[in-house]
């Protein structure tokens, strides 16, 4: 009889996963994620404001110099500015734009049979599948007649002679916005896609009931308020995307490009670290990426809040 | 039930909104699939059509002979193709596989144990979805030289298999399929917390790990580190891309068709885990 009470009582308190064993068991599980987590993504961030204080070669030891790394950035650097322009001029274009568009298509597809909501999708999402495919583009827009964008202008007459588009800093960032947001239907766009179809149909409802009597005034009362967690999800991969926009930067224009006229943040970043050698430096422009980034984070988080209020 | 959702629909468009309805999905539908049909269609003409002038969109005479060309425009690279082929599927096989792993367990954690700080580190770890490889890579750099792993696959490895987004995204999943009266059956019958992660909510979580799958695969595909690779020996198949197209327009043919086989595997992948994608992306949100 005791015995039998005792393990009931037992069973009772062990009805939430939390007992030492268990624990124990967790922590072990948890432990290869942790360690890593820590070592590749909280040590780094860490250990680049600590380096940004100093002056670091990788060879002799770090040299504490104040904030001369800041200062330098802000006043000695003619790089600097420019590069931060062009990331701050990508990132206003590129990130709404894509974070926008990834929504109205899923929006728009959404209305449609499953099936042709399948293949709509597959098409959109393909160009993120084709990461590397950006080289598609440097044949379209090479800078000789056989570039296809060039001949087409020339037998239509709108030009004379090719255009060296990567060579040109008018065009070049143009083309490189273009690119950015033909592969922006990426993970946002997928999870727009799956949340559109989770709300609930009795909202919609409702929502007849009480009086809404377009797509808009619906898309605003009811889609959006009850998808707002999968908006701010999409939001923060948007952001992730459009500040760290760098690779297809230097796999179109080569780095640095026409004078500095689409190298970003993060181009810059890779060449003062891994090929100059000045970890301080380039630790306080990273430290700098940081901050706006959780910067805009923060106010995009208010923005997402805000929306249907 | 029925009857009220035939009642409560609805409104229908104008004229004027069907019309740029189907404009606007046109337009960005072309806008998304010409330059993947444009790389296809080169892939399969012939050179006189490659140096036709002004070029044509479509392949009037399709012909396999740049694919067949591949393997010799590739002999003298400067390790066997086969190299960077298996490195390719190698990485990206054993970094994705070992991700699941880690991102599983560790989600598990997260969201079936009460433990102390467990509330903090996710959100800790919500807040770290907005840094990727490419605004760490300093920093990371600084790691990779003091641990000594510069110019090894760990390179391509270690720093991805703490990704926080397969964490993040098996999290919300449990949260949302995996109800704790699911795993109780298991606790009754003796199992211990790593049984019932295995035997129980592993399983459930396929949809999730299909998912990763995907996107893990996708970016470890394509993944082409900058200044910490130096060994052509351990280069991946992206790299060999920029020894085809710098042979020119001649060799354009080529470079599609290489760029074609390239394309093959992530979407291959998606289209097998499409459905398992679309299931796990509705429990994605982010709540603050």
């Amino acid at each position: 009889m005791i015995n039998l009470e005792g393990k009931i009582i037992v069973k009772l308190k062990r009805s939430k996963f939390g007992g030492n064993s268990e624990i124990r068991t967790g922590m072990i599980m948890l432990s290869p994620f942790l360690i890593l987590f820590f070592v590749f993504t909280i040590l780094p961030i860490l250990s680049s404001i600590v380096l940004s204080f100093t002056t670091y070669d990788m060879i002799a030891a770090p040299k504490f110099n104040g904030f001369a790394n800041y200062i330098k950035m802000f006043s000695a650097d003619d790089m600097f500015p420019k590069v931060l322009r062009n990331t701050l001029v990508l990132a206003i274009i590129t990130g709404p734009i894509g974070y926008i568009l990834s929504f109205l298509l899923a929006w728009m597809i959404n209305e449609l049979n499953r099936g042709m909501r399948t293949v709509l999708s597959f098409l959109f999402y393909a160009p993120a599948l084709s990461t590397n495919v950006y080289f598609i583009w440097q044949v379209l827009f090479s800078g000789d007649s056989y570039g296809y964008i060039n001949s087409a202008l020339l037998s239509l007459g709108f030009i004379s002679e090719p255009i060296q588009w990567f060579k040109d800093a008018n065009y070049v960032m143009v083309i490189v916005i273009v690119v950015q947001l033909w592969m922006s239907m990426g993970i946002s766009f997928l999870a727009n896609i799956s949340g559109l179809q989770n709300v609930n149909p009795e909202m919609y409802e409702a929502g007849c009931i009480d009086g809404i009597r377009n797509r808009w005034a619906e898309l605003w009362y009811i889609t959006l308020p009850s998808m707002k967690s999968i908006l701010l999800f999409g939001a923060v991969m948007q952001i992730q995307s459009s500040f760290s926009i760098g690779s297809v930067v230097t796999a179109l224009a080569g780095f640095p490009s026409v004078n500095y006229s689409v190298d970003t943040l993060v181009t810059m970043l890779m060449d003062v670290g891994t090929s100059r050698y000045e970890m301080g430096y380039a630790s306080a422009m990273s430290v700098f990426l940081f901050a706006l980034m959780a910067v805009t984070r923060v106010v995009v988080g208010k923005l997402v809040d805000s929306i249907g209020k | 039930m029925k009857s009220n959702k035939a009642q409560y629909r609805r409104y229908t468009r104008s004229g004027w909104g069907n019309f740029f309805y189907f404009f606007f999905l046109i337009i960005f539908g072309l806008f998304s699939v010409l330059p993947i049909i444009y790389t296809i269609c080169t892939s399969l003409k012939p050179l006189e059509e490659i140096l036709i002038f002004p070029p044509r969109f479509f392949v009037t005479r399709p012909t396999f002979e740049n694919y067949a060309a591949l393997p010799k425009l590739l002999s003298n690279l400067k390790v066997p193709l086969s190299r960077y082929v298996f490195n390719s599927f190698f990485v990206s096989i054993i970094t994705t596989v070992l991700h699941l792993f880690i991102a599983s367990m560790a989600a598990f954690v997260l969201a079936k144990l009460k433990f102390k700080g467990s509330k903090a580190l996710f959100m800790i770890i919500q807040f770290a979805l907005l840094y990727n490889t490419y605004t760490l890579a300093i920093p990371q750099y600084v790691i990779f030289s003091e641990t000594r792993i510069i110019d090894t696959y760990w390179v391509y490895i270690l720093p991805y298999l703490p990704s926080t987004l397969g964490v993040f995204l098996m999290k919300q999943f449990i949260d949302s399929s995996i109800p704790d009266a699911l795993l109780e059956a298991g606790r009754i019958d003796g199992a211990g917390f790593f049984r019932i992660y295995w035997q129980i909510a592993f399983p459930i979580m396929r949809p999730a790990w299909l998912t990763l799958t995907l996107f893990a695969f996708r970016d470890l595909w394509s993944m082409q580190p900058q200044g910490t690779i130096f060994s052509e020996e351990l280069k991946m198949l992206p790299n060999i891309m920029s020894t085809i197209s710098s042979g020119g327009i001649a060799r354009s043919g080529s470079a599609m068709a290489a760029t074609v086989i390239l394309l093959i595997p992530p979407i291959t992948i998606y289209m097998l885990t499409q459905g398992s994608v679309m299931q796990t992306m509705g429990s994605a949100g982010i709540k603050e």
